[in-house]
């Protein structure tokens, strides 16, 4: 009901805005409020190590303008836009030794798009800038699916070489004095870059830049080509169930549709070629992958739809994380598929606590737990105890939300369940989540009493039948 | 465990105490209890009895399921071997789509391009009974997957067999040998063969069925009851819905009534319990869309119409001889009457014969009845390994100390001789008869040895047991009685020599407990699609190439690609794989299965030419050259060459022998080595070193070095090899272009 609210008054504010710009020009309507604003410098890192991009932006703004300005706008171009997993800003604020961060609310502006249609997302400010006030702010995001292969397909033998496309220059509302964009490849094998003067290759880092007062949506478009045999490890699907027991213990069962994203491979798989020359044959492919499940997980397994799946590891850790090392039934070359399932039990008292006004909560983690990897589309089901009553969720970012029943063992009114769902989740997204509801311990009882019943009633009926007599004959 | 099978034998043994009791030491009773009057103390010993009986039957329930669980305990709770595939994708068809849409599905994704109507040609039993465990569980909110319930169907349905067995030993000796026979059939080699958890196959229930029937049919015959033979015509319904192998009953109650009539045993009895078992029973089986009208059309069935027919006569003649009193005039009635029967009979089968209403043997009965049949006639039947002579060891290694047990049985049985005991020993020696000409047949044969050897060890064990109460002069037992003269001065010994025979059979049993259990985990427990074997630091090696391969084919191949394989391993793919087979181990046309062989067989271009007719997309070998695995494609080859011979002539046998000797070494024929499935397995297998110590291209699961290193492929390409090789995976090329 709120989400429904929440989105009829954005649509009604989207609303209002194309009016307002259909009064006033499209031009006039950006300049209104932050144009005041400019960057002085900027610095951008891309990171092109593995299959997610991680990029960091340190901006310096300074207001111009008269009035003070509370929101600072980033822009990106639309086909960046629909591959941004996760974006994240902070305040820098005090010098070298006494550094204090201070994170920041980013959050899709709901301003018309800028030329060619770039979108925008909008920093809130801690305090509002004053006049000719500056300040420090880190913005860091993250990007999925943005490195293309080329060529598409790639024999056993061949490396896999993607294409990364981008700016040279920073796309932003505002005028940028001066600013350079640095961009590290997994390795020196570069097989051609746009040069937009100043640029330079140093081993696996390319420099762009520094380039000075480039004006507002300033976009020179560059391609990079190189090779990147990191695993393109997608998980296409996501689901988790997660189900509570009070009797102490947490049941996980996720199950994957793990992909290989990069390259297609092409022709024949020669198992000769793979086994006795992995350092030349395959070298895109990848055989395990580690997922890291809490500390003192329990009863472990890994098995798709046909059986259990006998190689994998498992590092127990009492203290600090378990590593539970797959490796699928065969290893996984471009575009090979493979679904599988990890389940694991946790003791409950780690992860299920009471809050202070008698509702119990679940604190866990909300994402997969393999390392670098991207899921598409992840569904959590939070299984609560039969008897539970009003779940209400607390997520660290924006989720969709809805709610089922689950009949499972010996259940006569069904578990409520919380589905969370959420697309395009990285690794930076395993914060924890919580999920409050009321539960009274008698529900506990229910199914031993149950039970205990049938196997009474069952002795009785036998001592009842061992002391009749219904035969006819006497 | 093996402690368990001591206690249950241990409670047989005291459970002919109380018995004894009842006529030797009441005093000692009744002066221990005072208290108690003599009717309540009665119904006190008959409680005693009772409880330890339904205790000891509780044990050997529980035990005959968990001695079934040691191959998930070693391996994991899956399905073994290859039928119990086919069996486990239509129960989840059943369970998913309900049971209508099973019993009209056709099946496209097997023996393409026929595909298999499968309602049609399954026996649903098994897959129902599953479903319909299944179900109930769901009902009861018991959330179990469909495969645990597979997996567990045949160890649920063997502690099932285990109180049938019981009471089918009291029907037919006494309630002593009936808990041996439980206690026997729990833990017999024989029967866990079949019934391991995972072995999810027809005659899992099917042996429950069967011994159901004929438990309720000797009890019909010796009761004279509607009702007993009523439910042993639902319990021959549940058999035919369940297993092939009910042609079995069909044949062998008539044998059995007919041996009554001629050793003059026909009685009313008799009559009811037949004639009601044999017409409903009939009527319905012919619900049964696979079995049909063969009750009244198939030649396997006519033994029990003819028994009809004829039971009918001797009753019209009894009432005739019951309404004349001249005793001449009978006889030539008699003889008139059984002569015209016997006429009319044979002239009705040769007509009907003759003009196709009836049809003859199938090859299946045929080898049955002449085990060198098959060998001369029908390489497909063959080529099976379960359908080959059985060995004396494995005679031993099934039944141990029940082989010994078996005669004693049988000596026993025609000192009492019963109508019940008639059944039991006929029973045990046409079953013992098929044994030896099928391995797998010993399965049938099991309850019928456990029943008899269980009446042996009874009452062996009851005469030891009164020798050694000695001092009771009124036995009961004849045995005992008719020696008593003689013994009677020479007791003490015969007590020592009584106490000396009991610990021997003590012994036995024993070792019989110990054989099982090791057989059991030994032999019986490997899924057979998981290979293990041992490293040379001992520790286990885990070979899970099928799945491997398997799993594969359903994630990376288009979803409507066609696989040659042979037939072996068709119910594999498309239950694990998920993809459209050409054959599979259904067999059911001879003709396509000879066309897959000759591909085998050919020479790549040739080959091409066969797959590309029969739309194949990717094509599948076993091969175990890498790990030594022996049941290969490059073993069972020579049975493609032959099946696919006896349809094509092109395919010669001798072309692929060297001087009579089947080899793939240097000196292998030419032919051999340029044919499909030798390159298919060797492509690329002479640059590997798979031994050390010796050359490259070393096949160890044959001992020698290939002979053709250099293998090229020119139609084919390689798209997968499992990490051990044992399955390899080849696509087949598209045509090239003309221009």
């Amino acid at each position: 009901m709120e989400v429904f609210v929440a989105r009829s008054r954005l649509n009604l504010i989207l609303l209002l805005v194309s009016l307002i710009s259909l009064c006033f020009g499209s031009s006039s309507s950006l300049s209104s409020s932050s144009s005041e604003l400019q960057i002085l410098t900027a610095e951008r890192r891309i990171d092109l190590a593995s299959h997610i991009i991680r990029v960091v932006l340190n901006l310096k703004v300074q207001n111009d303008g008269a009035s003070s300005a509370s929101n600072v706008l980033l822009a990106f171009p639309p086909p960046q836009v629909k591959h941004l997993a996760l974006i994240q800003a902070a305040e820098l604020t005090g010098k070298k030794k006494k550094k204090a961060v201070h994170p920041l609310d980013v959050s899709p502006s709901n301003l018309a798009d800028g030329p060619n249609g770039a979108k925008f997302f909008s920093i809130s400010l801690k305090t509002p800038l004053t006049t000719g006030g500056s300040v420090s702010i880190e913005v860091s995001y993250i990007l999925t699916q943005s490195l293309e292969p080329f060529p598409v397909e790639i024999a056993q033998s061949e490396p896999q070489l993607v294409l990364y496309r981008d700016s040279a220059l920073i796309l932003s509302p505002y005028v940028i004095k001066q600013q350079t964009t640095v961009i590290r490849t997994p390795s020196t094998k570069v097989e051609s870059f746009t040069r937009v003067e100043p640029s330079s290759q140093i081993r696996t880092e390319l420099k762009y830049g520094p380039y000075e007062n480039q004006s507002p949506y300033s976009y020179t478009p560059i391609l990079l080509h190189f090779e990147n045999n990191n695993p393109f490890a997608v998980v296409e699907e996501l689901e988790r169930e997660i189900e509570i027991s009070h009797w102490g213990n947490l049941q996980i069962t996720e199950h994957y549709t793990l992909v290989h994203n990069g390259a297609k491979h092409k022709g024949g798989f020669s198992r000769v070629e793979y086994q006795s020359r992995p350092s030349m044959s395959g070298v895109s492919s990848f055989k395990h992958l580690v997922a890291k499940l809490p500390p003192r997980v329990h009863s472990v397994y890994y098995r798709d739809n046909i059986g259990n799946i006998s190689t994998s590891h498992l590092r127990m850790g009492y203290s600090k994380v378990s590593e539970l090392e797959i490796e699928p039934r065969y290893p996984l070359l471009g575009g090979w598929k493979a679904t599988f399932v990890i389940g694991y039990g946790l003791p409950l008292q780690d992860f299920l606590f009471e809050s202070s006004d008698g509702k119990r909560y679940l604190n866990f983690s909300f994402g997969c737990p393999i390392a670098e990897t991207v899921v598409n589309k992840i569904t959590n089901k939070i299984v609560l105890p039969e008897g539970s009553k009003n779940p209400s969720v607390i997520a660290p970012f924006s989720v969709e939300h809805s709610s089922e029943t689950k009949y499972t063992y010996l259940d006569i009114v069904g578990r409520p369940v919380v589905v969370l769902k959420k697309e395009n989740v990285v690794p930076e997204h395993n914060s924890h989540f919580q999920v409050y509801y009321n539960f009274h311990p008698m529900f506990m009882l229910a199914e031993p009493l149950m039970l205990t019943s049938v196997f009474f009633f069952l002795f009785v009926a036998a001592v009842a039948y061992l002391h009749m007599d219904i035969s006819i004959r006497k | 465990m093996v402690g368990k099978v001591d206690a249950a034998k241990g409670g047989a043994k005291s459970l002919q105490s109380p018995a004894s009791n009842q006529a030797t030491s009441k005093p000692d009773l009744s002066s221990i209890s005072t208290t108690f009057s003599f009717k309540t103390l009665k119904l006190k010993t008959k409680q005693q009895e009772l409880l330890i009986r339904v205790t000891i039957l509780g044990l050997v329930y529980i035990l005959a399921f968990i001695t079934r669980l040691f191959s998930v305990l070693r391996y994991e709770s899956m399905i073994h071997e290859f039928d119990p595939y086919f069996n486990y994708r239509t129960t989840l068809y059943l369970t998913e789509k309900g049971f209508y849409e099973f019993w009209n599905w056709f099946d496209s994704e097997s023996w393409y391009p026929l595909g298999r109507i499968i309602g049609g040609t399954l026996y649903p039993g098994l897959m129902v009974t599953a479903a319909i465990i299944y179900w109930t569980l769901k009902f009861l909110r018991f959330a179990v997957h469909i495969r645990e319930v597979c997996v567990l169907t045949a160890p649920f349905f063997a502690s099932n067999t285990t109180i049938v067995a019981y009471f089918f030993g009291k029907e037919v000796w006494d309630s002593g040998a009936g808990l041996v026979a439980a206690a026997l059939i729990a833990i017999c080699p024989g029967y866990i063969s079949r019934s391991v958890a995972g072995s999810y196959d027809n005659e899992g229930v099917a042996i429950f069925a069967l011994l159901l029937t004929f438990y309720l049919f000797v009890k019909a015959v010796n009761t004279g009851s509607l009702a007993w033979s009523l439910a042993s015509a639902f319990g021959y319904f549940y058999m035919v819905s369940a297993w092939g192998g009910y042609v079995f009953i069909i044949n062998l109650i008539p044998l059995y009534v007919l041996v009554l009539l001629i050793t003059g045993r026909y009685s009313m009895r008799l009559y009811v319990a037949y004639n009601c078992m044999y017409i409903v029973g009939m009527l319905l089986a012919m619900q049964i869309r696979f079995v049909g009208f063969q009750h009244v059309q198939s030649g396997e069935h006519m033994a029990a119409m003819g028994v009809f027919f004829l039971i009918q006569v001797f009753y019209f003649l009894v009432y005739v001889k019951h309404m004349l009193n001249d005793t001449k005039l009978f006889q030539a009635l008699l003889r008139i009457g059984v002569t015209s029967a016997v006429a009319v009979g044979a002239i009705a089968l040769g007509l009907g014969t003759a003009s196709g209403y009836i049809s003859p043997w199938t090859g299946r009965f045929y080898s049955l009845l002449d085990p060198t049949y098959a060998k001369d006639h029908i390489p497909i039947i063959a080529s099976v390994s379960e359908h080959q002579p059985t060995a004396w060891s494995s005679f031993m290694f099934d039944f141990h100390i029940l082989l010994f047990l078996f005669p004693a049985g049988l000596y026993f049985c025609f000192k009492r001789l019963s109508d019940a005991t008639i059944f039991i020993v006929m029973y045990g020696l046409t079953s013992m008869y098929f044994a030896g000409v099928m391995v797998r047949l010993i399965l049938v044969a099991t309850p019928a040895v456990c029943l008899i050897s269980a009446i042996a060890v009874s009452a062996t064990i009851k005469n030891l047991t009164q020798a050694i109460r000695g001092k009771t002069t009124q036995t009961t037992t004849k045995a005992l009685s008719k020696q008593q003269a003689s013994l009677d001065q020479t007791i003490p010994y015969l007590k020592n020599g009584a106490t000396a025979l009991l610990l021997g059979a003590f012994y036995l049993l024993s070792r019989y407990a110990i054989h099982c259990t090791w057989v059991t985990s030994e032999a019986y427990s490997s899924p057979s699609i998981v290979l293990a074997a041992r490293g040379a630091h001992g520790q286990r090696i885990i070979f899970d190439d099928y799945r491997e391969a398997y799993f594969w084919i359903r994630q990376n191949t288009p979803s409507d690609a066609k696989i040659m394989s042979w037939w072996d391993y068709g119910y594999q793919i498309t239950a694990m794989g998920n993809r459209t087979v050409i054959v599979d181990n259904n067999t059911w046309n001879n003709t396509h299965i000879a066309t897959v062989g000759r591909a085998m067989s050919s020479y790549e271009d040739e080959a091409y030419e066969i797959m590309r007719s029969l739309d194949v997309d990717y094509v599948l070998v076993v091969f175990g050259g890498v790990t030594g695995y022996s049941s290969d494609d490059i073993n069972k080859f020579l049975w493609m060459v032959r099946i696919g011979g006896g349809v094509f002539p092109v395919i010669k046998e001798p072309d692929y022998l060297v001087n009579g000797e089947y080899r793939v070494d240097k000196g292998a024929a030419p032919k051999m080595l340029n044919c499909l499935m030798y390159k298919l397995c060797y492509y690329r297998f002479g640059e590997l070193t798979t031994e050390y110590g010796k050359p490259p291209g070393y096949d160890r699961a044959r001992g020698v070095e290939i002979g053709n290193k250099d293998v090229k492929l020119e139609y084919l390409e390689e798209a997968f090899t499992t990490s051990n090789w044992i399955v390899r995976i080849y696509k087949v090329k598209p045509p090239t272009n003309r221009w």
